[in-house]
């Protein structure tokens, strides 16, 4: 799918159902944003499933990630803004379902357009993202050493051996590949906007909506403790904990997430 | 600098794509040996067969034994995913039926195994997918071969039987700035020795039945997805980049991006062509995974001693092996080989088709026979087996002699190798 905001073209995966059709205008819209350095693959245990299962789902690329136009932005701040322009081009407020750098823009465009945010479901985050010097380096040389310590440290334990939820694939090699293929030097500045992001507790505050905060425990990139000051200044959260989750609980515990987006999406909104 | 979290290849082969049963402890791979798996609802079959959600359905398609292998070889590959299928035959079949139409045009390598010959020359054209054979030494006559409807580039990263030495990253140069993938079979390097995505290659396929099992006990395919070809921005493949009514209407790129590949050849190629891998034989084949790294060394120190003793050997006319000085890509090998270049070579025997014909009826230890990388030394005469269906004019131009004898180095104690070979060369010149 494609659409435009803010005169760009966007590109999304909707798993392959429209979301303007007839039937579904009732349907809440859910809006999935992807991390640094990554696009709307990282949403297919997610994306498609929703759509059978009575959501409008739009797993975007970012502004100059994946397929959609650049440039890419560079502060969280223009992000959310960008993300309240992508409620205007839909037509309606968007259920906004997150990870890291993602779940940075849907937190402060809640706080900031809560007009346009119904409701949020945040995961892989912290109330800062503190960045590794080496992995900022290598990011912005583009050195394909910056994906492979992302995708070391992305994942927990478990997927260092493997035995991926998806038949045949590695997931490490897929995060890897995904990172090594994003257009240059956006890994750069994703990373150094969310290095940079300390308005995560503020926005927390003035967050309104429906929340759910999926955290893993084995998170190494924004580890459990980290996102406690968040989860206490959010204070009406739901907060779901996975034991075997690292920092991409929508890739490493697909099934889990999928129920934690119903229960989170039900009472909201069908 | 902080080294990426990984674990090393050694420790790959032995545990990538598997964890301990969760149920029974179990610490090998236990074999599957189903045919189906119950669903949790009927909401949970639907997501299935919908691709909306993961799992194994029916065993055509995946299955958790043979899913341990294939998540394995992707991570030894530094691929996305795998595939693996019956044969490597099948696993060459499988990557072109999932880009490929009528109409399109493939540019490969004229020096590869004669079986894959035969499907590219012969085979293909019923299917409307005709193939240009080039020189795997020159690079450019790739891209001097590529058409508006070239849709793939093929080579093997070691050819069969002469070895030649492809260039990995030059060729997939060539292939990427025409918007084409490079296709390997590295059946013979394995990615112990070399691993052809690292240099750019965007699809590498292997007989696991060789080298990859080792034992010689079970055939089997695999074709894993590097995961790094623009699909979608090349505009030329719409199996992958445009909607497909096989699962209500689903862009493979759009959903799985970088896995769209291996993905589709899951969804659509083992579904409907069915060349899928019986989940004992992924077994028999991790067995030998497990143990690629320590083989694999053993292989090629064993064919540098086989190397020695040939060439100083009266009864050889040649040797063609890229650890020897007189191989023309012996430079080209040394810097993407630094492990070694396989243990294939191939060598002539003075006296000609006769004498080949005695050395082969006199060896005692190696094994006559139409395979290659096995734990036992093997040897062929090509001309009359592997590589008959070819014309006498393919022969030629695939460098394959009259003489040539194959050998695949064994594991065997290297004297005894050397004693079976030497004896069977004086042999050979008693005519």
């Amino acid at each position: 799918m494609r659409f435009e905001v803010a005169g760009r073209s966007v590109h999304a995966a909707t798993g392959a159902v429209t979301i303007d059709r007839a039937d579904a205008v009732d349907a809440p819209l859910v809006v999935l944003v992807h991390g640094a350095g990554m696009d709307r693959t990282v949403w297919s245990h997610q994306t498609r499933w929703l759509a059978h299962h009575g959501a409008r789902a739009v797993a975007v690329d970012l502004p100059g990630h994946g397929h959609s136009d650049g440039p890419a932005l560079s502060s969280i701040a223009e992000l959310a803004a960008w993300l309240g322009d992508v409620s205007d081009a839909l037509g309606d407020p968007l259920h906004v379902v997150g990870h890291s750098m993602g779940s940075f823009i849907g937190l402060e465009a809640a706080a900031t357009f809560g007009d346009r945010i119904a409701s949020l479901v945040l995961m892989g985050l912290g109330a800062s993202m503190p960045v590794h010097p080496d992995l900022q380096t290598a990011a912005e040389a583009d050195d394909p050493l910056a994906a492979d310590l992302m995708a070391g440290w992305m994942h927990g334990t478990d997927q260092k051996f493997g035995a991926n939820p998806t038949p045949g694939m590695s997931m490490t090699g897929t995060s890897r590949a995904v990172i090594e293929t994003s257009p240059g030097g956006v890994l750069g500045l994703d990373l150094a906007m969310c290095a940079a992001y300390d308005g995560a507790l503020e926005a927390a505050s003035n967050v309104t909506c429906p929340t759910t905060v999926v955290l893993g425990r084995l998170d190494r990139m924004t580890p459990r403790r980290s996102a406690q000051p968040l989860v206490d200044t959010l204070g009406h959260a739901t907060v779901i904990e996975l034991a075997t989750s690292g920092h991409a609980p929508m890739m490493e515990d697909p099934d889990i997430v999928r129920s934690a987006l119903l229960d989170h999406l039900f009472p909201v909104a069908i | 600098m902080v080294e990426p979290d990984h674990h090393r290849f050694d420790t790959r082969a032995l545990h990538a794509g598997q964890r301990p049963d969760p149920v029974t402890g179990s610490r090998a791979v236990p074999i599957h040996q189903t045919t189906s798996y119950v669903f949790d609802s009927v909401d949970h079959a639907a997501g299935l067969f919908n691709l909306e959600v993961s799992g194994h359905l029916y065993s055509r398609i995946s299955n958790p034994t043979v899913a341990v292998l294939e998540e394995r070889l992707a991570s030894l590959e530094g691929g996305v995913g795998a595939v693996c299928t019956s044969s490597g035959q099948a696993a060459l079949h499988l990557a072109m039926a999932t880009i490929l139409h009528a109409g399109d045009h493939i540019v490969a390598s004229r020096n590869i195994y004669g079986g894959s010959h035969n499907m590219l020359n012969l085979t293909m054209p019923r299917f409307g997918i005709t193939t240009t054979f080039v020189d795997p030494r020159d690079p450019q006559a790739f891209g001097e071969a590529i058409r508006p409807e070239t849709r793939l580039v093929f080579a093997e990263t070691l050819g069969n039987p002469g070895i030649e030495v492809l260039d990995v990253a030059a060729v997939a140069s060539v292939a990427h700035d025409a918007g084409v993938p490079l296709a390997v079979d590295s059946t013979f390097a394995t990615p112990y020795l070399m691993r052809p995505i690292d240099y750019g290659a965007d699809i590498v396929i292997h007989s696991v039945t060789k080298f990859l099992g080792g034992h010689g006990v079970a055939i089997g395919g695999v074709v894993v997805d590097g995961g790094r070809f623009d699909w979608a921005g090349s505009g030329r493949f719409p199996t992958l980049s445009e909607p497909y009514d096989g699962y209500h209407g689903i862009t493979f790129t759009e959903e799985f991006g970088t896995a769209a590949l291996s993905m589709r050849a899951r969804a659509e190629g083992l579904r409907d062509f069915g060349a899928c891998m019986s989940p004992t034989n992924a077994f028999y084949l991790l067995q030998g995974v497990e143990t690629l790294p320590v083989r694999m060394a053993r292989h090629v120190d064993n064919t540098h001693r086989v190397v020695e003793m040939l060439d100083a050997h009266d009864a050889v006319s040649w040797i063609r092996h890229p650890s020897h000085p007189t191989h023309p890509d012996y430079e080209l090998a040394n810097r993407l080989y630094p492990k070694g270049a396989g243990a294939i070579l191939s060598f002539g025997v003075h006296g000609g088709r006769e004498a080949g014909r005695r050395f082969i009826e006199a060896v005692e230890l190696a094994s006559h026979l139409a395979n290659v990388g096995d734990a036992k030394t093997l040897v062929i005469h090509p001309g009359s087996t592997t590589h008959q269906q070819m014309s006498a004019e393919d022969l030629t131009a695939a460098g394959i002699g009259e003489e040539l004898v194959r050998l695949s180095v064994g594991l065997e104690d290297p004297d005894d190798i050397c004693a079976d070979l030497s004896r069977a060369l004086r042999a050979s010149q008693k005519g």
